[in-house]
């Protein structure tokens, strides 16, 4: 009845009004920074690396299975797409080779999953390792330098500066938010994931193929982590052995800050996305503030935990 | 089989399974069962706990393939190994399994058409369309109007009874000519085991069939035509109600377990 609708919309407004009270406290505790926008363009250009990543998790998610191994799955897609572009100056090629590159390690955690039945937290954090050997190996731990990469068109499409100044990304971002969005509420794709993250016997007794619906799940976060690194190459300019590492915990704690259940069939992309950009300005509403960086990850903490909590007990999401 | 009913011989089977057997990893499920439904029929399937009456069902639904046998829907010789959940579905067979048949968190209007949205050629759902035929069925077959149920509430809000309603509705929505309903009283207040007992009794009103999968013969009793008594994998006994008081059939299931485990 109204009051579903309500309790969803509720939700939603309350992750909307967490960001609106930072920002606020923010603009208060240091005016100069925050209410110029220069500070907004930066945070255009850094946050969609990380909500993209967690917009993708989350459809997974509600699924009910996890993904830990996207930090290397970016690893081994940037080199790909550093290394073929540094042998053969091809930006589109290197490019669609990392994402499919992406998207089999994707379809081979989909497979160890659904087909030989490892349980996906163990099976990513295997293949987490896996990648991430497999990458300093092919590197020899060296990173790899790619300025050249500024020239291209590729660059410019990605990660240029729309009229000088708004981050292509962000775009990207958004349209790959609103292309979820729509599958996970309106696709007959999205309603398998909802019913299978609910109750996955129920989901195969009433017909959907959750093995293919699940592996194809896996393959598009993939890809998408694929997509974020050859990205963060392109505006970085640059690969290093131990790209990607840093997202893993942003994009989880974006990802359940947005509402997501981690017991599986209930979670928003919007959600996902105001989560990913309260964790995105934290850090720098610190440091503007006067603050010292070490307090980043404290306020990271209270914030997620306060979040969870919240949901919990006026929600009653827990088991 | 099928002696005991009158319709037989007269009227040709809506669904005929033939020596169907079954065994999980050397464990026999089921042996040898054969055993028709007729159009307009409550066949009710009793049995203890392991008898294989959900095996049974689930090789009729499509969920489990037979080692061996044969699945005869209509005029339709079943191939196994196309044979699953979908196509069932399309033959008119709908199956209401216990506990497992909707998403709790999902709202009704998406666990009516779960594994079978109405959708646009590029797979978009046509949510007012699902909406609209939803309350139809809130309102046809579960009697839930009027009490501020909307087609967005989540399955959770609703009652034991209402959720077997409700499935049972979406089976009669898609119009089934077999619905299959295992043990839908269980855990269900005396006064919703009264409501789902009308729903199985109005299944039948137009020529449709039901299988009826419960251990509490009273419940059976009282909506079946014909009672048919499974005990480890094989039919051991078939009845019609005309024939049988509730108390024979009660001494019958006794006398089955008696000389099952009686001896040992």
């Amino acid at each position: 009845m109204i009051l579903s609708l309500f309790r969803r919309v509720k939700l939603q407004v309350g992750i909307f009004g967490l960001l609106g009270c930072l920002l606020g406290i923010f603009m208060v505790a240091s005016p100069g920074t925050f209410l110029s926008p220069r500070i907004y363009i930066s945070f255009m250009s850094t946050i969609p690396f990380t909500a993209m990543l967690a917009l993708s998790l989350t459809l997974l998610v509600i699924a009910g299975e996890l993904d830990l191994s996207f930090p290397s799955v970016m690893a081994i897609a940037g080199l790909t797409f550093s290394d073929i572009f540094l042998s053969t100056q091809n930006a589109p090629l290197a490019m669609v080779t990392a994402l499919f590159v992406g998207g089999l390690a994707g379809w081979i955690n989909g497979l160890l999953v659904v087909k030989v039945g490892v349980p996906s937290i163990i099976a990513t954090i295997g293949t987490q390792f896996f990648w991430r050997g497999l990458s300093v190996l092919l590197a020899s731990g060296l990173a790899r330098n790619i300025v050249p990469v500024r020239e291209t068109l590729l660059h410019h499409v990605f990660v240029g500066r729309i009229g000088g100044l708004i981050p292509a990304q962000i775009l990207w971002c958004i349209s790959l938010a609103a292309g979820l969005s729509l599958i996970l509420n309106r696709h007959v794709f999205g309603d398998h994931v909802l019913f299978i993250g609910d109750d996955i016997r129920t989901a195969r007794l009433m017909g959907i193929n959750t093995d293919r619906v699940r592996i194809l799940l896996f393959v598009l976060m993939g890809t998408v982590s694929a997509l974020a690194s050859v990205m963060v190459c392109l505006e970085m300019a640059n690969w290093w052995p131990t790209q990607g590492e840093g997202y893993m915990l942003l994009v989880f704690a974006s990802i359940f800050i947005g509402g997501t259940s981690v017991f599986g069939g209930e979670g928003t992309v919007f959600g996902t996305l105001i989560g990913a950009a309260i964790i995105g300005i934290i850090e720098a509403g610190i440091i503007s503030a006067g603050l010292s960086g070490f307090w980043t990850r404290l306020v990271h903490g209270f914030i997620i935990v306060a979040s969870v909590s919240v949901y919990a007990t006026v929600f009653k999401t827990g088991r | 089989m099928g002696k005991g009913y009158h319709n037989a011989g007269s009227v040709s089977p809506l669904l005929r399974l033939q020596k169907i057997s079954k065994s999980f990893n050397g464990v026999t499920a089921l042996e040898s069962v054969s055993l028709d439904l007729f159009p307009g029929e409550i066949l009710g399937l009793v049995g203890d706990n392991g008898a294989g009456k959900s095996t049974l069902i689930k090789v009729l639904s499509g969920v489990h393939a037979p080692d061996t046998g044969q699945l005869i829907i209509g005029n339709h010789q079943i191939d196994f190994k196309t044979y699953d959940v979908c196509q069932a579905r399309r033959l008119g067979i709908e199956t209401v399994f216990q506990d497992c048949s909707l998403g709790e968190k999902q709202p009704l209007w998406r666990n009516i058409f779960v594994g079978r949205p109405v959708s646009t050629r590029l797979g978009f759902i046509r949510v007012r369309e699902q909406k609209r035929a939803t309350l139809k069925i809130l309102h046809n077959h579960v009697g839930l109007q009027g009490i501020g149920i909307s087609a967005d509430a989540p399955v959770r809000h609703l009652s034991g009874g209402e959720r077997q309603g409700l499935a049972i509705g979406r089976a009669m929505y898609f119009d089934a000519g077999v619905v299959i309903l295992d043990e839908p009283t269980t855990a269900l207040s005396l006064k919703e085991v009264d409501k789902v007992l009308t729903f199985i009794s109005r299944i039948v009103c137009q020529n449709k069939s039901c299988i009826y999968i419960s251990h509490n013969m009273s419940h059976v009793y009282r909506v079946a035509h014909r009672i048919v008594i499974m005990d480890r994998g094989k039919i051991v006994g078939e009845y019609c109600k005309s024939d049988l008081s509730l108390e024979e059939l009660g001494s019958k299931l006794m006398g089955i377990h008696a000389c099952a485990y009686g001896g040992h």
